[in-house]
């Protein structure tokens, strides 16, 4: 369904030129749930942005359906299908949850259907929908409103960057099981940019990013093991005596 | 009234026919059209142009519509327009200016408005200011609005200004007196080559009275803009004042908050700032499948809802 081929990604700083992504190829599938993981700077985030088309590739091509999207539009890529949740929700003065949530959904959606995108999240809807997207709503409470938006346009693709950045822990069990529902539902693809154990879990298959490169891919029980030795010094979180 | 002045009035006051309750018509500088009720009171001024409005004590759930409509290009007028509320009422009044001038010659309407708010009063006060036409000649309003508001009495003031007029200069003045309070929420856009100054001028004279002035302005292409707002605190009160301002294209927009502590339990706050629509709201709504103008849009019209 999503093809990348040969993406690479440069970026001009005071130093000189400096390679984000070098020469990434990967294929998912169509209903497929992939986590992508790595070290902090590894080029995971471009790599979601790349794929929504905020950043445009220095080179390589992107894929979708077997259409050439690379020189596509967000706007045009969210009308084929694909969806993004920001890792810094966006705020806006002066537009409602419920304005964001009839964007998303389109215009067939009511004010129930709204309400219950939320309900999805864990949110009240009836707490929520009249408020403003803006500074009044907590770091947690934006990112199950992000996460609700792309739940309401249902389409074939849906790329989340970091959804478990800067929220509690309370909203974070509330977040896993969304994720796990999406999975079970298994109705669309799924690409989730995370660090947690426990999104990295329920995945069908990790890719590991680092560098610029893709380092691994594989079934949950072949990379994480190799992933949690990486963590190096703390023999307690790999289950040894300390 | 003919169909320009009934699109004036539905833009200017969201009516399709004459209001309910008490209301004032002026069209091209004449009466269209007056009617009161026993609490409400309309009398034409001798002296100069214009009309007191009398409000009887305790008046409550009114409404008075007091549009102005300009329709023939070339006239320009200078009103006075004095509002008396008794004590404890609880009304609404809509004001609000429509022009169309559809010839060369330039169409002005200045209207001055002064409030005598009595104590324990509330008022919501609406205005809205709207031009259209296809003529050359310019489209002008000068609104002025002096607000007295006495012991513990309450005024909310929504103006707006979203389309058509080409030079506008609001002065809003209030003085406020023990326990009172204003609130001015304050919506402009303009576009093209319009120009707008907008200046409030808040006394906080008695103990514990309140003012909170909100802005919300768009500049779009090569328009100009200009706030002022300045709150003197004279008494123990609360003065807050805040302008927010998206700039787009060429245009220009100048913000400048004053406010003066002349006791020492006056308690002040300004904000201003003005920037460019974030570029990360326009991609989030992208991703929605909005195109850039139709994102664009929508984020402008939340702001100045």
């Amino acid at each position: 369904m999503l093809e990348l081929k040969n993406i690479s990604f440069e970026v001009q700083d005071e130093k000189g030129s400096k390679e984000i992504l070098k020469n990434v190829s990967l294929t998912i599938d169509e209903k497929r749930f992939i986590a992508i993981t790595g070290p902090n700077g590894g080029g995971k985030s471009t790599l979601a942005k790349i794929i929504v088309g905020i950043e445009k590739p220095t080179s390589g091509q992107i894929l979708f359906n077997g259409e050439d999207i690379t020189d596509m539009s967000i706007t045009e890529r969210a009308k084929l299908g694909i969806s993004y949740a920001f890792q810094q929700p966006v705020r806006f003065k002066g537009i409602k949850v419920q304005d964001l949530i009839k964007l998303a959904a389109g215009e067939g959606v009511n004010f129930a259907g709204a309400c219950e995108y939320l309900s999805e999240v864990g949110l009240c809807a009836r707490d929520y929908i009249n408020r403003d997207v803006d500074g009044s709503l907590s770091g947690g409470e934006l990112k199950r409103i992000e996460i609700a938006t792309v739940i309401a346009r249902n389409t074939q693709l849906s790329v989340f960057d970091e959804p478990e950045a800067g929220i509690d822990l309370w909203s974070f069990n509330n977040l896993i099981r969304v994720f796990e529902k999406l999975h079970k539902e298994q109705e669309n693809s799924i690409i989730i940019i995370s660090h947690q154990e426990r999104i990295l879990n329920i995945a069908d298959e990790i890719v590991v990013i680092a560098d610029g490169n893709i380092r691994a891919r594989g079934k949950k029980d072949e990379i994480l093991p190799e992933l949690l030795k990486g963590t190096g010094g703390c023999k307690f979180y790999n289950n040894e005596e300390c | 009234m003919d169909e320009i002045q009934r699109t004036l009035l539905e833009q200017i006051a969201d009516l399709h026919e004459v209001p309910t309750g008490a209301y004032n018509i002026r069209a091209n500088g004449e009466l269209a059209g007056r009617n009161t009720t026993a609490n409400i009171d309309i009398i034409t001024k001798e002296d100069e142009p214009g009309i007191d409005i009398y409000i009887k004590p305790g008046t409550k759930k009114e409404s008075v519509h007091i549009p102005v409509l300009l329709s023939q290009t070339g006239h320009t007028e200078l009103v006075y327009n004095d509002f008396h509320i008794g004590d404890d009422c609880d009304v609404t009044i809509v004001a609000g200016c429509g022009i169309h001038n559809g010839g060369d010659k330039l169409s002005k309407h200045d209207g001055i408005h002064t409030f005598y708010i009595g104590k324990n009063a509330k008022v919501r006060y609406v205005e809205k200011h709207y031009g259209q036409g296809e003529g050359t000649g310019e489209r002008v309003m000068n609104p002025k609005t002096v607000v007295n508001i006495e012991e513990n009495g309450y005024m909310e003031m929504e103006t707006t200004q979203i389309k058509g007029i080409d030079s506008t200069k609001r002065v809003t003045e209030a003085r406020l007196a023990d326990g009172a309070k204003i609130v001015v929420k304050e919506k402009l856009m303009t576009h093209g080559n319009q120009y707008a100054e907008t200046e409030f001028n808040v006394d906080l004279d008695g103990e514990g009275s309140s003012a909170n002035v909100i802005s919300r302005a768009v500049a779009k292409d090569n328009s100009r803009q200009l706030f002022l707002s300045k709150i003197n605190g004279n008494n123990k009160c609360a003065g807050h004042t805040e302008c927010d301002a998206i700039i787009m294209d060429n245009a220009k927009i100048s913000a400048v908050p004053e406010i003066t502590a002349n006791h020492l339990e006056a308690e002040l706050i300004h904000e201003a700032a003005i920037g460019k629509i974030a570029g990360e709201q326009l991609i989030k709504l992208m991703t929605l499948g909005l195109t850039e103008a139709e994102a664009e849009a929508q984020i402008i019209n939340g702001f100045l809802k």
